[in-house]
């Protein structure tokens, strides 16, 4: 288990309290590259949550981004992201 | 001048502007690459900064557009987001008619 989703999983709750939330590692799939070489991880993340109503895609991963704060910086290199709102996602807008 | 003045004329001055790593024809980030080719999918002309040409807006932009990350794509002067959004409103049709109205509108004005 990678600290560094840990560490994501944690930012994210903390500021969206997702309904459900996905964090894969793809870091493996980009090194070599030179973004990856300098040490920043490449994630791609599904959250669902309820703080996403009525805001636009630009609004959405702007709250997302600064949950993550300093962690764009240096240990994320780039995150790729899903975010929506409990009635766009199929599975938990009917539980 | 103000390298955030600079910033801001360029996005108010160009209907389409992407800011990236590497030029649409070497683009130097699969990130951006994806950019280049929706871009090129809809047809539409635009105005392209290399962020690795130059470091003073690679480290300002985000001052002005609260995104860390690039791509960063701008019409008429909004940020519209990053490669994800961009594919996400490529493929619901939104892109398109976002950019074609841009451009028709820049037409306008010349």
């Amino acid at each position: 288990m990678s600290s560094r989703v840990e560490q994501i999983r944690e930012r994210l709750q903390g500021a969206l309290a997702p309904l459900h939330l996905e964090i894969i590692d793809e870091s493996a799939s980009h090194a070599g590259h030179a973004g990856a070489m300098a040490g920043g991880g490449h994630f791609h993340a599904t959250i669902v949550s309820a703080a996403f109503d009525g805001k636009s895609l630009v609004q959405r991963h702007q709250m997302v981004y600064s949950a993550l704060g300093d962690m764009m910086h240096n240990e994320i290199h780039a995150f790729s992201m899903k975010a929506l709102t409990p009635s766009e996602h199929p599975t938990t807008g009917n539980l | 001048m103000d390298v955030i003045e600079n910033i801001k004329r360029q996005i108010a001055d160009n209907p389409v502007i992407l800011y990236m790593k590497g030029t649409p024809d070497f683009p130097q980030c699969g990130f951006s690459g994806r950019a280049v080719q929706i871009l090129d999918k809809c047809g539409v002309e635009y105005a392209f900064v290399n962020v690795f040409e130059a470091p003073e807006v690679r480290e300002n932009l985000k001052l002005v557009s609260h995104w860390p990350t690039f791509p960063q794509l701008f019409v008429r002067g909004e940020l519209v987001g990053g490669s994800d959004i961009m594919m996400e409103l490529y493929e619901s049709g939104e892109l398109q008619k976002l950019l074609a109205g841009a451009t028709k509108a820049g037409e306008r004005q010349d």
